[in-house]
């Protein structure tokens, strides 16, 4: 959230004698304005008499570690055991402000207020306990859950003062004083997640594994073409299965036209209710269905490559940036390079399929979901199904994994549906081939690029026809293009133009959405120009970001080529670039990106056989995300994390369309990344001066290009077209 | 049809059809959630627990081939949680999202039971079934070498008195 002057503190007394602390801020209408919700009235503090210290995160768990972060913040201001802090997850309240996973804003968003939450909570327990002892309350300080006496060494706990601390005047947010950083005792330190212990034991609750009273299970079969619909089927025979309940035709509410909107609505298909999921799983398999396919079954991903060259060929449908004069650079130029890039759709794919919970009851709907943007998940469900928002309740369960998927709450939508239709409670749970096969995927993309270099070896010119999906000046979701893109802005002659086709698929943002792809384009392109300027590409690239324009662009904040240039400097140190023999087939690639507010540089050294099978046995990891990282453990993970993504998408990935309908349907033809082909990574971050900013996107775009320039390195071969596996590449 | 078998320790009888895999038994008839679903195929690994003390995919295991045998979950996999992969699991903080984690631990059960002393090899061997989608691959390799350590030093605490 964005702090305003209006921001304020208030506090609760709970029954029992205990208190609450929450953080409340600006009339809605100016928050919004930000196009973030307020906080409102609910305590992120809860103390209870016996001195039980709860903090609630507010955001949801989709495994980025956000549900110790955000507390950390909270505990360490208030200057409690983290080790006897309970955390509960807060179900969507507006009470809470903005609850959303996503961007990577968790640590943005919530340095300041959150360790200002707990800085008011430290000095109203101050307030009670000098106002208890009668003595100043500079004579006071709190550590540890309690507050001392300087002079007398006496002692009360958080839990006896609590009641009296619920009467003390609120702090204003700004008057808070928060710790210097060389005093915190939990922010900084290795913090295994708090859920960590029952999840070896097998007790986590995700969303898969929520249950209630008289709940039923269900599945919807969906046409594999998106937005076909159900023409007939045979639901007599399907009701009349085994533990089935019930079974019916929804019809949907979503539009098909060229550009699928975000959120749609209701997907048409058949929903099976019965008493286990294995019961109407097993009636679907007899299910006999015409489909009414529709419009999309009129494409297919060969046709989009053959159609995006003609594209090319013609003059762009739009320019986004046209700095200089490209074309006259291009002439005097002493070296010029076209290519052509292209990646695939990809499916988000994580380990846990969709599924929700829910119940309607009198009017009102309960939902149990692992969603990223309940809110959201709210208003589609509110829409789809003539529910007001005030009658719809949503608890966040631990998500299996989301990277973005999350984001999007068509399965909260069809629960939500079949619970009120069937009238009982439901879990309805996809298969792995639903998930796969109704994803919002990461979209496809094409780059016709030009570049050139002057005799001293620096870029001079640099063109790009990006082909996209869309209509008109609308990008489908997540498949347009920042005109800021990097190298925008650090080139003198710089076009970029776009050109779109359409699409009838629902596509989204995954993991660094835009970045995961354009990294791959541009830090490829880069290196070719590198090679052709016969500099070094770790030499190359420093002297690009040698630059004195930092451009704002449409970004929200610019491009700080300062920062990337020491984390590019680290990364070469870190990795002996340039001062190591390897073996002949052995080489180093290096690929830098700023996304997500985050700079990153990777090396990683690779091998590659003869018959094209690759090793990457390393990769070095720089980032700067600025001054302090919350919780290392966490921040390593999310770094690893994002590597061991970005391999899987590098080698296998690849979704097809083939008249409309997904070919890949499991992890067999959608593959991951095995631990046989994971790298030994090594992470360094950098401490800066700047605000702390998130880890959950940042360091994946750059690992894709960082191993196509080695294998470039290493073989001559320069990889301009992702999946590998498609050029015939395998792990080796 | 009416199956008996034994879940942790514990003699259970499950009333399904003979073909109904072994996961939904688990999970859907005896509340046994730890264990989770993930592709159905066998290829991610999430479902895995002990079958007669091997590691199997119980998406794929129908109900009628565990009749009479004993099944471990990661519910039964130490009485108190402390095998020392479990132990290890949370020193090392391996776990991110924690879906398939469940599912690891299984499968470093049963490679540490084969291999007291895996080498990295073995590693990638005994857990090359088992995806992370979150990528802790790195964490699951120091955690299976470190529990390795623990086993070594106090064997009574080892894997044959966990569940396999």
């Amino acid at each position: 959230m964005r702090l305003t002057r209006r921001s304020f503190l208030q506090a609760t007394a709970l029954s029992g004698g205990g208190m609450m602390l929450g953080l409340y801020s600006a009339p809605k209408a100016l928050a919004q304005a930000h196009g973030q919700p307020p906080f409102d009235a609910r305590a992120f503090i809860r103390i209870a008499p016996d001195g039980t210290v709860t903090l609630v995160a507010r955001n949801p768990e989709i495994g980025q570690g956000v549900r110790n972060m955000l507390p950390m913040l909270i505990a360490e201001e208030l200057e409690v055991d983290w080790k006897k802090v309970k955390v509960v997850q807060a179900d969507l309240d507006s009470k809470y402000g903005l609850q959303s996973t996503g961007g990577s804003r968790a640590a943005s968003n919530n340095w300041v207020p959150m360790r200002q939450v707990g800085a008011a909570g430290r000095q109203m327990l101050i307030e009670a306990a000098a106002k208890m002892w009668g003595i100043p309350e500079s004579q006071c300080y709190a550590t540890n859950g309690r507050v001392y006496d300087r002079k007398t060494d006496r002692s009360l706990g958080y839990g006896e003062l609590a009641a009296t601390a619920a009467t003390m005047p609120v702090p204003d947010l700004k008057s808070v004083v928060l710790k210097p950083a060389n005093e915190y005792k939990i922010i900084g330190q290795w913090t295994p997640g708090i859920d960590v212990p029952d999840i070896t034991v097998g007790k986590a609750i995700f969303g898969i594994d929520f249950t209630m009273p008289g709940m039923l299970f269900a599945v919807y079969q969906k046409c594999p073409v998106f937005g076909g619909k159900v023409a007939s089927a045979n639901l007599d025979e399907i009701k009349a299965m085994p533990g089935v309940r019930h079974a019916f035709v929804a019809e949907g509410t979503v539009k098909v036209g060229p550009v699928i909107e975000r959120d749609p609505g209701l997907e048409p298909g058949i929903a099976i209710v019965a008493d286990t999921w294995w019961a109407a799983e097993s009636a679907r398999k007899k299910l006999q269905v015409k489909w009414d396919d529709g419009p999309g079954a009129s494409q297919s991903t060969q046709e989009f490559a053959a159609r995006a060259r003609e594209l090319a060929r013609q003059a762009p449908a739009r320019t986004l940036k046209n700095d200089g004069d490209v074309d006259a650079a291009m002439k005097s130029a002493a070296k010029t390079v076209e290519a052509e890039y292209s990646y695939p759709f990809i499916s988000h794919a994580p380990l846990e399929p969709r599924n929700c919970s829910a119940r309607f009851n009198s009017g009102k709907l309960e939902i149990w979901t692992t969603s990223q943007q309940p809110g959201r998940g709210r208003e589609l469900v509110s829409k789809a199904l003539g529910i007001p928002e005030d009658d719809i309740t949503i608890h966040s369960l631990r998500a299996g994994g989301s990277f973005g998927r999350g984001l999007y709450n068509d399965y909260m939508v069809e629960a939500s549906y079949i619970a009120k239709t069937a009238g009982v409670p439901v879990k309805l749970l996809w298969t792995r081939e639903d998930d796969m096969t109704h994803d919002y995927y990461r979209p496809g993309g094409f780059h016709f690029l030009k570049g050139a270099v002057d005799g001293s070896g620096k870029i001079v010119a640099w063109s790009n026809h990006f082909v996209s999906y869309g209509e008109g000046e609308q990008f489908s979701s997540s498949a347009g293009i920042q005109a800021s893109e990097f190298p925008s802005g650090f080139v003198p002659n710089f076009a970029m133009y776009s050109s779109v086709m359409p699409l009838i698929l629902k596509t989204g943002a995954l993991r660094a959405p835009g970045a995961n792809s354009q990294s791959f384009v541009m830090q490829s392109f880069i290196d070719e120009l590198a090679h052709a300027a016969g500099k070094d590409p770790v030499q190359f690239r420093l002297d690009l970001l040698d630059h004195e324009l930092a451009h704002a662009g449409e970004k929200e904040e610019a491009y700080n080529a300062a920062r990337m240039r020491v984390v590019v400097q680290l990364v070469a140190e870190k990795s002996g670039w340039g001062r190591r023999k390897l073996p002949k087939g052995t080489a180093l690639g290096i690929a830098f990106h700023h996304s997500f507010q985050g700079y990153f540089a990777h090396v990683a050294e690779v091998s590659v056989t003869p018959n094209k099978a690759i090793k990457v046995s390393k990769v070095w990891a720089c980032g700067d995300v600025g001054s302090q990282i919350v919780n290392p453990t966490g921040a390593e993970a999310q770094v690893q994390g994002a590597i061991t993504d970005g391999l899987s998408e590098l080698m296998h990935q690849q979704i097809t369309l083939e008249r409309g309908k997904v070919v890949e349907t499991n992890y067999n033809q959608h593959q991951l990344l095995r631990i046989s082909q994971a790298p030994q990574i090594e992470v360094h971050f950098l401490k800066t001066t700047y605000p702390p900013t998130g880890l959950g996107e940042p360091a994946l775009p750059p690992v894709i290009p960082a191993v196509c320039n080695a294998i470039f390195a290493a073989t001559g071969q320069r990889i301009r077209s992702l999946p590998l596996a498609s050029s015939g590449y395998s792990w080796a | 049809m009416s199956i008996q078998f034994t879940v942790n320790g514990r003699t259970t009888t499950a009333d399904v059809s003979a073909e109904t895999p072994l996961l939904w038994v688990l999970r859907d008839v005896l509340n046994l959630h730890g264990t989770k679903y993930g592709c159905g195929i066998g290829q991610c690994g999430a479902c895995t627990v002990h079958l007669n003390g091997q590691a199997v995919r119980s998406c794929m295991t129908p109900a009628a081939s565990a009749a009479n045998g004993r099944v471990t979950t990661i519910e039964g996999l130490s009485p108190d949680g402390k095998h020392p992969l479990q132990i290890a699991w949370r020193e090392i903080d391996v776990p991110q999202c924690g879906y398939c984690q469940a599912g690891q631990i299984m499968s470093a059960a049963a490679l540490l039971a084969k291999h007291p002393h895996p080498s990295d090899e073995d590693i990638d061997a005994g857990m090359n079934g088992n995806l992370c989608r979150c990528g802790t691959y790195p964490r699951i390799r120091q955690a299976i070498h470190k529990a390795a350590l623990m086993q070594a030093k106090a064997p009574a605490a080892g894997a044959e008195k966990g569940g396999i």
